[in-house]
């Protein structure tokens, strides 16, 4: 799941070694975080950061994973623990990707570690998980996308507990019916705007630096794609999508409906307010992920959730697929019990628990089956994921998030479609053969 | 303290080993210096070991070497100056010094992504995650027994094979059927074997990195302990060759060799192919500063965001300074009724943590459902156009940066003395001219060592830009330099963008940022020091 590329809090915390680097002796109380002006030495950014870096616990076998998963994985892992006698701890961050990297590196990471497919490039450069050996008949039981989403270099690295895709929400006032096509859904978007009844026909995430995981369906349903596909399922980075001519339909698509358009498409809606307008009923439809549930159902609006269709005549829409998975650390203190852990996780128990506590569509399919009756909003999203292709996880796509967003951004303000996605395209090239 | 009357010892008589009576400390102050003492001594005694093993003998010897000062300058009797001056130093020396001179010893290198360990380390990892699982061969399970001591061995893999029900014993000889009786299986495992200690799941683990070296040689590979409990057959199909320094591919006869690849080494093949993205770190001189000088993308906006970046800063120190200036005047008159009411209502945006206005802040800008639009009943797009953003940044900045100053000259202005401004009365000074000639050349004695930092903390303000507007807006053909990014922002996207982590790159950046500011402040402070000459 990728909602911000690189995500804030990459940023952030480098920004710390930055500011602690540059700061040198200049470190002037920052207002906010002071209480008197006394307190000068303070470095400012160490008090306003809320999140510090996980520290490795003491136990036998560690794992870091995030707030919204940590019950489930605790109630797995020490039942894990109390059958091999031995001590676990499950710890919480907020940037563990970027804490992992440098954890395991200097020895003092994790033995597991959970969390999205496309972490893997980066985890595999710098050598900091291990391949997981599960037999074919074992990896039989998850989806196909799942376990093509957890592959990299023709070797398993993860195991997949959990899908997420994204699909269409309407509100059910507005927009009773499910649309056939997306021109559908913004026409009667549309024609609720003018009778006043909501401020938004379709949020779809933009912002001023632009928003490429949401914008993903669109870019497919017009014939465009970020990276080839080589025969073995893997993606080519020297094959690269954006320029080409499915991606300056889509720029085309982009610009008619963005600001000098129709003005569907808005940077004023980004992903701090899609879901919140959603929820407040002042939009008829929404493109979100499964994370948008709690907060609509909180709020009492009226939704239903579809996969999202493609625009009249053209390519299905194909948003990105993701998978959480568990990790086994490279230079882990306890590699035989991660190992182990993985096996004992490699159940339909297991995973049951890991839907009943993260209500993520689950990447088993037995269990995916288990649950759909009850679950028909999950199960949207996982059969989105299961005809979705996975996020790039090569190193190559960190160079596709900021340029191929800000290029989105800038046609939805009004720039000229083609120059703007094949500049985009161009600089992504060499950022590429730079790195 | 009758006991400061005592004549001082004369020091030049006194011997170490007398100095800690000769202070004449009372005993519990003697004991918390013995202890303090005794407390340091011991922390660099027990990190040695650790030091040791890690083989850092920078900080070991750092270590020991703060130690013996401080023991040094506390124990004995010599150097007073010094005991007041040592605390200031070290701290200056760890969190000053120190990460400046790790600072520019990292932008020496290509450290980052792909690029964080030795290459030693990475050949291994690449060599260990070749390992594929045999098709179609058994899962063992594992027993693991030895026939010395549970964490150095020599250690014996006990496999059943699970459907027939077949027992082996494994070693580093080979795959060896055992009898029928040989040894005892309990529900698919071996539970006890003569001649073998079993090994509990915890001794595994313990002996976990020595498990995996031993690998028992089958015809299609060899059978590795998987787990506590399991073992598989499956081949590894990279072998590194140290001499030719080759990794070759055993299926297809490909062989790849370090070659460069931007700042780094990687495995390649003849044709290009790379065989992992995985590199190590390397030392790359001055390629780093080479590379901020001469990458178009920087030289190109450089000018630009520098006059921007000073732009901001000295209108931020400019404009919270006037308003703090301006409050703390109108609330430090006497005919002011209720100025404690007005001082806390005032300081309410300093006691809302940054990071929590910013965002706040963001939202009310949003053009379309945001406050400020919706209220005012503008149409502006204020983070959709470069000068209305940079207005949008100044404002929220003025908002959360007054109280400071708005405190620093509360706190100034009731410093000065009110004969000064009766004098000036009775001279004819009056109001405005007053204020003009003598309570702002007092004020700015004070103040303005402090305007001097706030310049250089808003000059790499990176939170502020960060989460308003991150940069934006962006031009559509340039990605990288953003309508109101500074220079740490802008740097900090070159550094963390789109390679990943370039730690040594950032460092490099971040090495000539300090330059930058530091003599910035330097040409201020020497300005500054005008101001102080007036008194």
């Amino acid at each position: 799941m990728r909602r911000i590329p690189r995500g804030l809090a990459v940023a952030v915390g480098a920004s710390l070694l930055l500011a602690a680097c540059s700061g040198g002796g200049d470190a002037e109380p920052t207002p906010e975080a002071e209480d008197t002006p006394a307190a000068e030495e303070t470095a400012p950014e160490e008090e306003a950061d809320p999140d510090a870096p996980l520290v490795r616990g003491d136990a036998d076998l560690v794992i870091w994973t995030d707030n919204l998963k940590i019950g489930p994985i605790t109630e797995i892992a020490e039942a894990f623990g109390e059958a091999n006698g031995i001590s676990v701890e499950v710890q919480a961050g907020t940037d563990v990707r970027a804490n992992f990297s440098t954890a395991d590196a200097a020895g003092n990471g994790p033995d597991v570690v959970v969390g999205a497919h496309d972490w893997v490039g980066e985890f595999v450069q710098n050598g900091s998980v291990d391949p997981l050996t599960l037999t074919a008949a074992d990896l039989g039981a998850y989806s196909e996308s799942a376990v093509r989403a957890a592959s990299f270099g023709g070797q398993l690295y993860g195991l997949p507990y959990g899908v997420e895709s994204i699909a269409l929400y309407r509100n059910t006032d507005i927009a009773p019916d499910a649309p056939a096509t997306l021109d559908d859904a913004i026409a009667a978007g549309q024609a609720a705007l003018d009778a006043g009844t909501v401020e938004s026909a379709l949020n779809l995430p933009v912002g001023e630096n632009g928003d490429a995981y949401h914008m993903q369906p669109v870019l497919t349903s017009l014939g465009g794609y970020l990276f080839g596909i080589n025969a073995d399922g893997s993606y080519n980075p020297e094959d690269l999508g954006i320029g080409g001519p499915g991606s300056l339909a889509a720029a085309q698509k982009i610009y008619d409906l963005g600001e000098a358009g129709s003005n569907v498409l808005r940077r004023s809606i980004s992903g701090d307010n899609t879901i919140s307008l959603f929820a407040e009923g002042k939009s008829a439809f929404l493109i979100s992920g499964p994370w948008a549930l709690s907060t609509l159902d909180e709020a009492g609006v009226n939704y239903a959730i579809t996969p999202i269709p493609p625009f009249a005549g053209q390519q299905p829409a194909k948003p990105f697929m993701g998978a959480q998975l568990f990790f086994v650390a490279a230079h882990g203190q306890n590699k035989p019990f991660a190992q182990e852990f993985i096996n004992y996780m490699n159940s339909e128990e297991s995973m049951q628990i890991m839907f009943d506590g993260a209500k993520l569509p689950p990447a088993m399919t037995s269990v995916s089956e288990m649950i759909a009756a009850d679950n028909p909003n999950i199960s949207v999203f996982g059969d989105a994921a299961a005809g979705a292709d996975p996020m790039p996880a090569i190193p190559a796509m960190a160079a596709v998030w900021d340029p191929l967003g800000k290029a989105y951004s800038a046609i939805v303000g009004g720039a000229d479609p083609a120059s703007t996605i094949t500049s985009a395209g161009d600089t992504i090239r060499a950022a590429i053969a730079g790195g | 303290m009758a006991r400061t009357f005592a004549p001082p010892a004369p020091r030049s008589t006194v011997e170490p080993g007398l100095a800690l009576r000769s202070t004449r400390a009372s005993t519990p102050a003697l004991i918390v210096k013995i202890v303090s003492i005794g407390v340091i001594v011991g922390s660099a005694a027990a990190l040695t070991p650790t030091l040791v093993g890690q083989e850092r003998w920078g900080f070991l010897i750092a270590i020991w070497l703060i130690a013996a000062v401080i023991v040094a300058t506390y124990a004995t009797g010599r150097g007073i100056p010094v005991k007041y001056l040592l605390p200031g130093t070290i701290f200056l020396v760890a969190f000053v010094v120190y990460p400046v001179v790790a600072t520019a010893q990292l932008s020496a290198t290509n450290y980052g992504d792909g690029t964080r360990g030795t290459k030693e380390g990475a050949i291994a990892q690449i060599v260990g995650s070749s390992v594929v699982e045999s098709p179609d061969a058994p899962r063992f399970n594992l027993s693991v027994g030895t026939t010395g001591s549970a964490t150095a061995g020599p250690f014996t893999f006990l496999l059943v094979e699970p459907e027939s029900g077949d027992a082996f014993a494994g070693t580093e000889e080979g795959l060896e059927p055992l009898d029928d009786g040989a040894v005892t299986v309990t529900e698919d495992f071996v539970t006890e074997a003569p001649g073998f200690t079993l090994l509990t799941p915890a001794e595994v683990n313990a002996a976990g990195p020595a498990l995996t070296e031993l690998t028992v040689p089958t015809e299609n590979g060899a059978i590795r302990r998987l787990g506590i409990r399991q073992a598989f057959e499956g081949r590894t199909t990279l072998v590194y060759d140290e001499a030719s320094d080759t990794i070759t591919n055993s299926l297809t006869g490909q062989t790849f060799t370090p070659q460069p690849a931007g700042d780094r080494l990687l495995f390649l093949a003849e044709d290009g192919t790379r065989l992992s993205d995985q590199s190590w770190k390397a030392s790359v001189g001055f390629d780093n500063y080479v590379k901020v000088f001469t990458d178009p993308r920087i030289s190109a906006d450089f000018v630009r965001i520098f006059v921007w970046t000073l732009t901001f800063a000295v209108l931020s120190v400019a404009t919270t300074f006037a308003l703090g200036l301006g409050l703390a005047t109108m609330l430090n008159d006497p005919r002011v009724r209720g100025q404690r009411a007005y001082r806390s209502i005032l300081l309410l945006p300093y006691a809302i943590p940054g990071f929590i206005s910013l965002m706040v802040w963001s939202g009310f800008f949003n053009k379309d459902f945001g406050l400020i639009n919706e209220t005012l009943g503008l149409d502006i797009n204020w983070f959709g156009d470069a000068t209305w953003a940079k207005i949008a940044i100044l404002l929220t900045n003025l908002w959360m940066g007054f109280p400071y100053m708005f405190l620093v000259c509360t706190g100034a202005l009731q410093a000065i003395p009110s004969e000064l401004k009766e004098a000036a009365s009775i001279d004819g000074a009056n109001g405005f001219r007053g204020f003009r000639e003598i309570t702002f050349p007092l004020l700015l004695v004070a103040v303005a060592p402090l305007l001097v930092a706030s310049f250089a903390f808003n000059f790499n303000n990176f939170n502020a830009i960060r989460l308003l507007t991150d940069g934006a807006p962006f031009g559509p053909a340039n990605p990288t330099a953003g309508g109101t990014d500074i220079l740490i922002s802008y740097t900090m996207r070159l550094a963390f963008g789109t390679g990943g982590a370039q730690f040594g790159f950032a460092a490099a950046i971040s090495v000539l940022l300090f330059i930058l500011t530091g003599v910035l402040a330097a040409i201020q402070f020497r300005s500054t020091r005008a101001l102080e000459d007036v008194n």
